[in-house]
């Protein structure tokens, strides 16, 4: 067996005896836990997707489904971004951190029922604040729409889970603290806070006026920036090592990189907000803090290449390589581009289109949720105790995610930018910009349709793995059998 | 890394410097303006809205008008909103002191509203409500039927009925078209935004 096939192998661990013994022990107390957060989280891809078909569409079709209250595109859309951003991003990156965590840490997860109830609570949360803004109950505060019943729900399961994470931290085996584990105990500690915050502060004893707009993309902001990127980060730092065998490149870029992360993205909300009622120096902390983020991304950049360097090969069979490499990739882009975007005189003209949502969807899609795919590629095979059913479902997903997403966000980019243009001239009436636009939102829609396909795909993948489908194998569901003669760490 | 309360110390204090320039400064300062009185007029500034148009911002946020419209008007420096005929001033955080919640939104794939009550009257916007397409031709607006009611009229037609309608939805000979109480609030909300008055703080600009 080669060495990159071992490497993914759960049953071929390189170190034998006492680790191996102590990362299936480990693998087994997580199993339940992690895999109630990825089945819910697969599930909300799932009605994600289909609501964000309904509301794209509707931006072509006025009248599609116009009749009902429930389905008007103003309810549709942040049921969308609500169901994706708390049931799919954030239960997926839940599961990958606690394992993460555990796995570095190197303790069995404790007391795992209450983690469980904690999974069922967040869950409930989600799905009763979805229920609550397609009943009318949508609080139009962007990424914070769930009614102020729902969200407490949320609070509290999540309490349970990032102490969970904390306590893991805390208990851990005595040895080097990693890099992932830096990332992962920030977002476990920053994510409290922020969504506490929120709570206090728009939902439950809203503040006046126009600080709620700051408050509102401080929070907006920070979600992505401190919550789910630390997350996809921690598993970039933990995949690409552990499939080519061998160490992060360098040590102090991870410093740089992890220290110059907390210190400026934290500081980004405001660019959302340039031109808005605010006072001049806010919104210029924000977009220095915005061009400020070259500094982490480059960094991140260059130890991840440096890392991958000469093990690029490793992409043709490893499907969490090649998951995780497009979204590490996905990262440094949709970075450099929201940097871009920030600047005052770029930002007139991107500000209010359809720019960008393509961006958030470069960077929730293309960076986040394709590393999180990554990681279930080598997780869940770890805990279930089986290899994936089938590697061409692994690549039709692979491929109809990847042109799905490049095709959406070239849609909406250049679509975006002319309709810039149009709101930007004062001799274009304000219909000729929703005109220009158009034919890029139909594009934008059968991007949306590749990328529910690729979504059942991966369900139905991971359902059968589940059912324990396809027949024992005793090596990992790589793309392409690759040749035994080719030792990839030794390229 | 391994200095634990180093770490433990800078992931508390880079998000504490964040959350205190962008969270509580503007709780502490932007959150608690007041209306100011002016003084050649003696008026209230911003104006206080009616009942109705308070009650509005509800149907506002229930049906996330905020997705494709913005209220906001950035200044002339920056932008071209005023030259667009958006508003006469940009708008500055007193305007906001009555909005639960602000709508300053991120988007404009419908036209901005800071100043839509001076644009329109309340038929135009019960009309443009219940059939978008048919008032704006181009318009890609969902319609808001449902904040309508159709009935038969019964004697003489209801004072509220909305008149002209003219699409596919219009109402049979015989029956009328009338707003829900929340297509009422809405309107009335609608009406209110205007941000014409004068702010020491935001003085008109020249269009360059």
């Amino acid at each position: 067996m080669t060495s990159l096939a071992k490497s993914l192998n759960p049953k071929n661990d390189p170190n034998a005896g006492t680790e191996r013994f102590e990362r299936a022990e480990i693998d087994a107390s997580a199993r339940i836990p992690v895999l109630v957060f990825f089945g819910s989280a697969i599930f909300w891809l799932l009605i994600g997707s289909l609501l964000a078909l309904i509301a794209a569409f509707k931006m072509n079709i006025p009248g599609l489904l116009d009749s009902e209250a429930w389905l008007t595109f103003g309810r549709v859309r942040p049921a969308h971004l609500n169901t994706v951003i708390y049931g799919w991003s954030s239960a997926a990156g839940i599961g990958v951190g606690l394992w993460l965590m555990a796995r570095l840490c190197r303790v069995p997860m404790m007391h795992t029922s209450l983690l469980i109830v904690a999974g069922v609570f967040w869950n409930l949360g989600v799905l009763v604040g979805t229920l609550g803004i397609l009943a009318g109950d949508s609080r139009s505060i962007e990424w914070l729409e769930f009614p102020g019943y729902a969200t407490p729900i949320l609070f509290i399961a999540y309490a349970f889970i990032g102490i969970w994470g904390v306590i893991m931290f805390r208990y851990r085996k005595p040895g080097h603290v990693y890099v992932s584990q830096w990332y992962l105990l920030a977002a476990f500690l920053w994510f409290p806070w922020l969504y506490g915050t929120v709570n206090m502060l728009l939902i439950w004893q809203p503040i006046q006026g126009s600080a709620q707009g700051a408050v509102n993309w401080w929070y907006a902001h920070n979600v992505l920036g401190l919550w789910f990127t630390p997350i996809g980060l921690a598993s970039a730092y933990y995949m690409i090592p552990k499939v080519i065998g061998r160490p992060v490149h360098s040590y102090y870029l991870s410093i740089l990189g992890f220290w110059s992360l907390a210190l400026f993205y934290s500081w980004n909300g405001m660019h959302h907000l340039i031109g808005g009622p605010f006072p001049a120096w806010m919104i210029s902390a924000s977009v220095v803090a915005s061009i400020m983020m070259f500094i982490p991304v480059i960094t991140v950049a260059i130890n991840h290449h440096m890392t991958m360097r000469g093990n690029f090969e490793a992409l043709k069979w490893s499907p969490t390589l090649r998951f995780t490499v497009f979204g590490a990739m996905t990262y440094t882009l949709v970075s450099f581009q929201g940097s871009l975007m920030a600047i005052p005189s770029l930002n007139t003209l991107t500000h209010f289109t359809h720019y960008t949502i393509g961006h958030s969807h470069l960077g929730l899609y293309g960076f986040f949720t394709m590393m999180m795919f990554g990681a279930m590629y080598y997780i869940v095979p770890r805990l279930v105790g089986w290899e994936w059913p089938s590697a061409s479902l692994i690549r039709w997903h692979f491929w109809l995610a990847a042109i799905g997403i490049t095709l959406m966000v070239a849609a909406l980019t250049i679509g975006g930018i002319i309709q810039g243009f149009a709101l930007y001239d004062p001799a274009v009436s304000f219909t000729n910009s929703t005109l220009f636009a158009s034919p890029f939102l139909w594009v934008r829609g059968v991007s949306g349709i590749l990328l529910t396909v690729a979504h059942v795909v991966f369900a139905v993948n991971f359902v059968m793995m589940l059912a324990r489908a396809g027949g024992p194998r005793d090596e990992p569901t790589l793309f392409a059998p690759h040749a035994p003669d080719k030792e990839v760490a030794a390229v | 890394m391994n200095r634990l309360p180093l770490l433990f110390f800078g992931i508390f204090i880079t998000f504490a410097s964040a959350w205190a320039g962008l969270v509580a400064y503007p709780y502490l300062n932007l959150g608690r303006m007041l209306p100011i009185t002016d003084e050649a007029s003696g008026d209230i500034l911003p104006p206080p809205i009616s009942g109705l148009a308070d009650a509005g911002q509800r149907v506002y946020a229930a049906n996330g008008c905020v997705y494709c419209h913005s209220q906001q008007v950035r200044p002339a420096y920056l932008s071209t909103d005023i030259a667009k005929g958006l508003g006469g001033r940009r708008t500055v955080a007193r305007d906001y002191i009555r909005s639960k919640p602000a709508f300053l939104g991120t988007m404009r794939t419908g036209p901005d509203l800071t100043n839509v009550g001076l644009r329109y009257a309340a038929d135009w916007q019960h009309r443009h409500l219940y059939e978008p397409g048919v008032v704006t031709k181009g318009s890609i607006m969902p319609s808001f039927r449902y904040l309508y009611r159709m009935q038969k009229i019964q004697g003489q037609p209801s004072a509220n009925a909305v008149q002209g309608l003219q699409g596919p939805h219009a109402p049979p000979p015989g029956f009328e078209v009338v707003p829900t109480q929340q297509a009422v609030e809405l309107v009335a909300y609608l009406l209110s935004l205007k941000r014409d008055y004068p702010l020491p703080e935001a003085p008109q600009e020249e269009v360059p």
